[in-house]
């Protein structure tokens, strides 16, 4: 999949948000790409984005998204839904509330592939879905049950196991695990990289915790208000990070190994969405800000190979 | 639970013509005696099912309100089915096209539904369908040879009094197209007037289930749009519906006074209509309080289903 | 003379609340719009006796029953009467009913529904027993039987109609007082030994005041389309005066032979004058209750 230049608007009563703004990567087969942000950063919303799912008042306003040579946003309705569900499946946030609370578990599953394989039998799909189960941790016998009797760790299961079900080529997980407590959090992360490798997908992990990106991913992409500030393969993100707030990410991440540390917060708060600063988005808090920094946006820079920041420090290096 | 509106204040009336009558009317009825007697008379007369004697001919009143009942309620029960589905259907269409062309007509649409006389509604479709186009009748419940009879096997013999139900139980359909016929003016009119509230309400409840969660993820599972509306959103707004139907049936039964007189329809609007032009007090205090009966009736019946259903939704 | 100079001092206080209204988006308009459609029929109303062509109650100016044509705009009722000119003066009973029906809504169902829902206790209990059984019995029937018992006349249909809608005031009324009851600042007045009286009108009222007038509104539409509607059944005034329900009422039996003009007109404006009410409502709650836009 490849994303050109993708801008994504919200449009309030109070003005118009900018959640994302001319944003490109692309994603190979069966790569995992972590996503970083704060809240507000426009994570999320780049999420929803990739199967033109942003909510009203938000548009997409400008962009290209390129998926096996078909461009989403120029999809017609029923392609569209085509795509959702079967080739781009999205994991929700808070498994509390994105299940249906009337339909039993098994019928989520019985629905979902029927929509998309109107061919298949109910039983055929109680089958799958049982298979799903296993798959993802979870007893079938649980098929019968409601979303409210599943604790939230197998509700999240359960959605992880919908978002599999018919073999997509990319799986987007917003946040799997906010809402989870943390020893949960690591099974379902493991979960989710074993699918992986079991389905051969490609996997796009959304999360505001460096941490939990870092060794599970391939590439990794730092957002701030809505920029890319820094897109590099997860190795070069741990030990050679450009940007500074890439850094400030870093060094916030608690290391049980390093017995004296003090853990460094980024300075200032996150931007308000309608009063950016002008220049570069971040200079408020970041520690080498210059002159330049507060009048002019930095474009994105190459600063080697496969490894691009958007920071005016790394200025000589070509444009990307 | 409901109190039923007591009626003293209907006691108080004496306006007719002759004294000499009035003094026999007063004697034969049994209103020469003392009014707390008079009131508590009644109200037991109402238990035994006693609704005093009609001033204009002396039949007893509960059998003339009797037979005119099932009119009122075949169209009542017609024309709530007609607000509620019209209602719902244009409330999620609304709700879907949140603040599009589409929702702004529909709203109106509901406001001004409402703001129409219910008899002057009435008097347009009579002059559309029934004069214009000659395509449905204008008045009355059905041609006085097709009434339909019930079920009818050997000796034994039911009938509901709704001639939907009884054209059917005889097996006879082209009385049971008849019927509808005839029933499709007068439950169209009420029941548009009453659609309104029922957009507003599944609109409103609609827009706010539609931004949960779960539906959100179900359009991320490539849901079809039909499948997401129905059975995800829907389901879930549908319990207010409910109760809108029991608080609005009080509103309801009072429009079908003026259906039922617009449409010669026999039930027991027009009968009270009729009644009042007779200045046949008995009757009308009888027809107040059947109204005034029904209402608390289905009020409690929806309070109960209310009761039984909520729990269970919790599932 | 006098009807002119409270006008135009109403209107030097109106026109800065316009302008603000205006200002609020969608349902400002609608108050607006609406508000102009009444005032324009109150005015056409009022005006009447200057702008008619004919005398709306003199028979047989023309042939009875002539369509729509050049000399009568709105044809001819079965006396010969002239519709347009009973089009143009009908509004004054119906609008006489409503006011006043409102009037006495007002005046009965405010107080009470604050004295009630603040003092609490038995007396609200028992007060809102009684206002929940009237509001639970079909308002039009309730109506028809007060009338039937009061008699005919504007007064006596206004009083009916204001005995079937006190029930909606009291408890618009009764569920903002009882939110407000325990803001700490009505506490403080109560604590700092204001009467009771004071506190209901200096705090309490004007925080009502905005759903009073919702409700308001709401009942002169409703006011319109009862007495519309009692009209309708015979239970209205003599007939001597022009009116819209009765023009209906009338109309309707020469429906089967095709004359359409007869009821079409009144109708119409008595649609216009609920409408007019029913959207400043609209607008008026929306105002006062945002709703959750994005």
């Amino acid at each position: 999949m490849t994303v050109e230049a993708l801008t994504v608007e919200y449009w309030t009563r109070k003005g118009k948000i900018r959640a994302v703004e001319d944003l490109s990567f692309s994603l190979e087969k069966a790569e995992t790409l972590g996503v970083v942000g704060e809240s507000g950063s426009g994570k999320s919303t780049l999420g929803l984005s990739l199967i033109d799912l942003v909510p009203f008042p938000g548009r997409i306003t400008k962009g290209k998204i390129i998926l096996k040579d078909k461009e989403v946003l120029k999809l017609r309705k029923d392609d569209l839904r085509n795509l959702r569900g079967k080739e781009v499946c999205y994991v929700f946030q808070d498994p509390m509330t994105s299940l249906n609370p009337v339909k039993k578990i098994g019928d989520h599953f019985v629905e979902l592939i029927r929509t998309h394989e109107p061919q298949v039998t109910k039983q055929e799909a109680l089958k799958r879905a049982k298979k799903m189960l296993r798959d993802v941790g979870i007893q079938p016998e649980r098929l019968n049950d409601y979303p409210h009797q599943l604790s939230g760790g197998m509700r999240q299961r359960v959605m992880i196991g919908l978002a599999i079900a018919l073999n997509p080529s990319i799986v987007v997980a917003d946040e799997p695990t906010t809402a989870l407590d943390v020893i949960v959090q690591a099974k379902i992360l493991d979960l989710l990289n074993t699918l992986r490798d079991a389905y051969g997908m490609a996997l796009i992990l959304i999360t505001h915790d460096l941490s939990i990106v870092l060794q599970r991913s391939d590439r990794i992409m730092v957002m701030y208000a809505g920029h890319m500030v820094e897109y590099a393969p997860s190795i070069e993100i741990y030990s050679n990070p450009k940007h500074p707030y890439t850094q400030g990410l870093l060094k916030s991440i608690p290391n049980i190994e390093l017995a004296d540390q003090k853990l460094e917060a980024i300075a200032g708060s996150p931007p308000d969405l309608l009063n950016l600063p002008k220049g570069c988005r971040f200079w408020p808090r970041c520690y080498c800000a210059f002159e330049r920094c507060r009048s002019e946006a930095p474009p994105l820079i190459t600063t080697g190979t496969e490894h691009f920041t958007r920071c005016f420090l790394y200025e000589e290096g070509t444009k990307a | 639970m409901r109190v039923l509106p007591g009626d003293p204040v209907l006691l108080h009336f004496e306006k007719m013509e002759n004294p000499a009558a009035m003094a026999a009317m007063r004697a034969r009825l049994g209103l020469d005696k003392p009014l707390w007697f008079q009131y508590f008379d009644y109200v037991v007369g109402i238990f035994r099912g006693d609704l005093g004697l009609s001033m204009q001919d002396y039949s007893p009143v509960a059998q003339q309100i009797f037979s005119a009942f099932p009119a009122t309620l075949e169209l009542a029960i017609c024309s709530m089915i007609i607000a509620v589905l019209v209602g719902v259907f244009l409330g999620v269409e609304s709700s879907k096209a949140y603040n599009k062309p589409k929702d702004q007509v529909i709203r109106v649409f509901g406001i001004v539904t409402y703001a129409i006389p219910i008899f002057f509604l009435g008097m347009i479709f009579q002059m559309i369908f029934g004069v214009g186009l000659h395509w449905l009748p204008v008045g009355g419940r059905i041609s006085p040879t097709m009434e339909p009879t019930g079920l009818n096997i050997g000796n034994f013999h039911f009938s509901t009094g709704l001639f939907t139900i009884d054209s059917l139980l005889e097996g006879n359909i082209y009385k049971f197209v008849l019927t509808l016929k005839y029933l499709f003016l007068p439950s169209l009119t009420l029941g548009l007037v009453l659609c309104g509230i029922f957009i507003r309400l599944t609109r409103s409840n609609m827009l706010e289930t539609l931004r949960l969660d779960f539906v959100t993820a179900a359009k991320a599972r490539g849901l079809k749009e039909t499948t997401v509306t129905y059975s995800y959103a829907l389901r879930n707004a549908f319990l207010p519906v409910l109760t809108m139907m029991g608080l609005q049936f009080a509103m309801l039964l009072g429009g079908a006074v003026l259906t039922e007189t617009t449409f010669s329809w026999p039930g027991l609007g027009r009968y009270l209509v009729d009644r009042i032009n007779f200045r046949d007090y008995t009757a009308i205090q009888g027809a107040v309080v059947v109204f005034g009966i029904f209402v608390a009736l289905v009020s409690l019946a929806i309070d109960l289903l209310y009761a039984y259903l909520d729990p269970r939704i919790r599932l | 003379m006098q009807k002119l100079k409270i006008k135009k001092s109403m209107l030097s206080h109106l026109l800065p609340g316009l302008a603000s209204l205006a200002k609020r988006g969608l349902a400002g308009w609608l108050v607006i719009f609406g508000a102009i459609v009444v005032a324009a029929v109150v005015v056409m109303t009022m005006v009447s006796p200057w702008i008619v062509p004919y005398d709306p109650s003199k028979i047989n100016v023309g042939q009875p029953l002539l369509p729509p044509s050049s000399q009568f705009p709105f044809g001819t009722d079965n006396l010969g009467q002239d519709m347009l000119s009973r089009v143009i003066s009908g509004g004054g009973i119906m609008l006489q009913v409503a006011i006043l029906s409102v009037v006495v809504c007002l005046i009965i169902g405010v107080p009470l529904g604050l004295f009630s829902s603040y003092t609490g206790g038995v007396i609200d209990r028992f007060f809102s027993l009684i206002m929940d059984s009237v509001y639970a019995f079909p308002g039009l029937i309730l109506a028809i039987a007060i009338a039937l018992v009061l008699g005919r006349g504007v007064i006596n249909m206004a009083l009916s109609i204001a005995v079937v809608y006190v029930p909606s005031y009291f408890r618009v009324i009764r569920s903002q007082v009882l939110s407000i009851k325990e803001v700490p600042y009505v506490e403080a007045a109560n604590a700092a030994g204001a009467r009771k009286r004071t506190v209901l009108s200096r705090y309490i009222l004007p925080n009502v005041v905005p759903s009073i007038a919702v409700v308001a509104t709401v009942n002169f539409a409703d006011a319109i389309l009862t007495a519309a509607g009692l009209t309708f059944i015979g239970m209205g005034v003599s007939i001597d005066v022009p009116d819209w329900g009765w023009d209906l009422a009338n109309g309707r039996n020469f429906l089967l032979s095709g004359a359409w003009w007869v009821i079409t007109f009144p109708g119409l404006m008595i649609i216009l004058l609920a409408l007019g009410f029913t959207l400043m409502g609209e607008g008026l709650s929306e105002l006062l209750s945002p709703r959750l836009e994005q």
